[in-house]
């Protein structure tokens, strides 16, 4: 950042090295412990700090233990709606994945830029989100072809097709399937990455403004600043819903793995 | 755009590191902690379950008792009716026979009055006819100086007396 005020709404997403890390690596391949890891840890153990105080096991449930409760009984909740009965075995998955993503955008969005500190949001990266797609995309191929054998491609042709449609609305099913893991990821990290961007953008014409004169200020920076604070109420609610969506989505599509069609 | 610009540079960390914490999150708080979170929370619901069939084990059970002790209270109070009803009946036949008892005595003391009443007017119209006879005999004797026999005179007098 130029010390005049310019402001590079993309700079926020850069990966560095920390702690002198970059030329870890394992077979050729670079695995420094980056700003993005360190974020990935602070969620981790958030998160198990978060879970670990509402595992007490009371009767009668103090506050901590509810809100825990409320989330495993929202993720049981999910499953239960779009899996069935079956879905009870991946509560454990799905329970990690909402939450993993919910605390990374909600870290992500810590005002603690005003102690100098910088959030990244490792969310914004289709390197993270791709592995978490991916990795429901694998679960979803490997408990349908475990459980209903090749018949798993019936999933492609849909009840009632007309014998001359099969082949090609097979194709077109295949295609879409196989689209998901691309979806699933892109989605996370466009969404959270549009935020971030937009809010940085706003606060560049915050800062440019104030630094020229005030009456540019008053029309420009200003508005901008109002902006940025509905947008800000905008973005938690965009960190909770991307997380929502994924977790969503994963089940939706382990219920065509379990039950077809 | 960094995440392309640094793919080449920073994917193989990215990736690596993401494993490594997600992989922490699922098996220590997705496998380790939520099972116990939802066993707390299925082992409440169950005695919640068990505490609502309780209570209306509890009820069902009241219910039954007060419809015993209903149907005992409504024996009771007709068996009670039932002895009110026979002690009245059994009253009721006493005072009639008392009263029927008491008529008999009335009726024989009354039948005994009339006997005494007209006993005692036959002995009455009989002083009677033996004072007229007395009486007819002294006239006649001193009026036309006869001495009637006595039945002719006390017939004679009957005849009198019978029509006037």
């Amino acid at each position: 950042m130029a010390a005049e005020g310019k402001v590079d709404p993309m700079h926020q997403f850069t990966i560095q090295p920390l702690f002198g890390s970059d030329g870890w690596n394992i077979a050729g391949y670079n695995v420094a412990f980056t700003n993005s890891s360190l974020w990935m840890a602070i969620a981790a153990v958030l998160l198990l700090v978060f879970v670990a105080g509402g595992a007490k096991r009371q009767l009668v449930p103090g506050r901590w233990q509810m809100a825990v409760e409320t989330f495993t009984g929202f993720v049981d909740g999910m499953l239960a709606a779009n899996v069935g009965p079956n879905g009870k075995k991946y509560v454990p998955y799905i329970f990690s994945l909402f939450m993993f993503i919910l605390f990374a955008n909600f870290l992500g969005l810590l005002p603690i830029g005003v102690l100098g500190l910088h959030p990244f949001t490792f969310t914004s990266h289709f390197t993270a989100t791709g592995v978490l797609s991916i990795l429901s995309f694998s679960i979803v191929i490997i408990v349908g072809f475990a459980k209903h054998k090749l018949h798993f491609f019936s999933l492609f042709v849909p009840h009632g097709t007309p014998a001359l449609m099969i082949p090609a609305i097979f194709v077109v099913e295949l295609i879409s399937f196989l689209v998901r893991p691309f979806s699933l990821g892109l989605r996370l990290f466009v969404a959270m990455m549009a935020g971030h961007v937009l809010l940085e953008v706003l606060s560049s014409f915050v800062i440019s403004s104030g630094n020229a004169n005030l009456g540019l200020f008053a029309i420009a920076g200003l508005p901008s600043f109002i902006l940025m604070i509905g947008i800000c109420a905008l973005e938690l609610l965009v960190a909770g819903i991307q997380a929502y969506v994924f977790a969503l989505l994963t089940c939706v599509y382990l219920n065509d793995a379990e039950n077809l069609h | 755009m960094p995440q392309i610009a640094q793919l080449a540079a920073t994917y193989s960390s990215q990736i690596f590191w993401l494993l490594i914490f997600f992989g922490f999150t699922f098996f220590a708080v997705g496998r380790g902690m939520v099972p116990k979170v939802m066993d707390t929370v299925a082992q409440r619901d169950k005695q919640i379950a068990d505490d609502l069939l309780a209570a209306e084990r509890a009820r069902k059970q009241a219910d039954e008792e007060e419809d015993a002790w209903r149907q005992r209270e409504n024996a009771n109070r007709a068996q009670a009716q039932a002895l009110i009803a026979e002690a009245r009946s059994k009253a009721a036949a006493a005072t009639e026979e008392r009263l029927a008892a008491a008529q008999v005595l009335i009726d024989s003391k009354l039948a005994e009055a009339e006997n005494r009443i007209a006993e005692a007017r036959n002995s009455a119209a009989a002083e009677i006819e033996d004072v007229a006879a007395d009486a007819t005999r002294d006239i006649v004797s001193r009026v036309a100086g006869l001495s009637l026999d006595d039945s002719a005179v006390r017939s004679a007098v009957k005849e009198n007396l019978v029509h006037g």
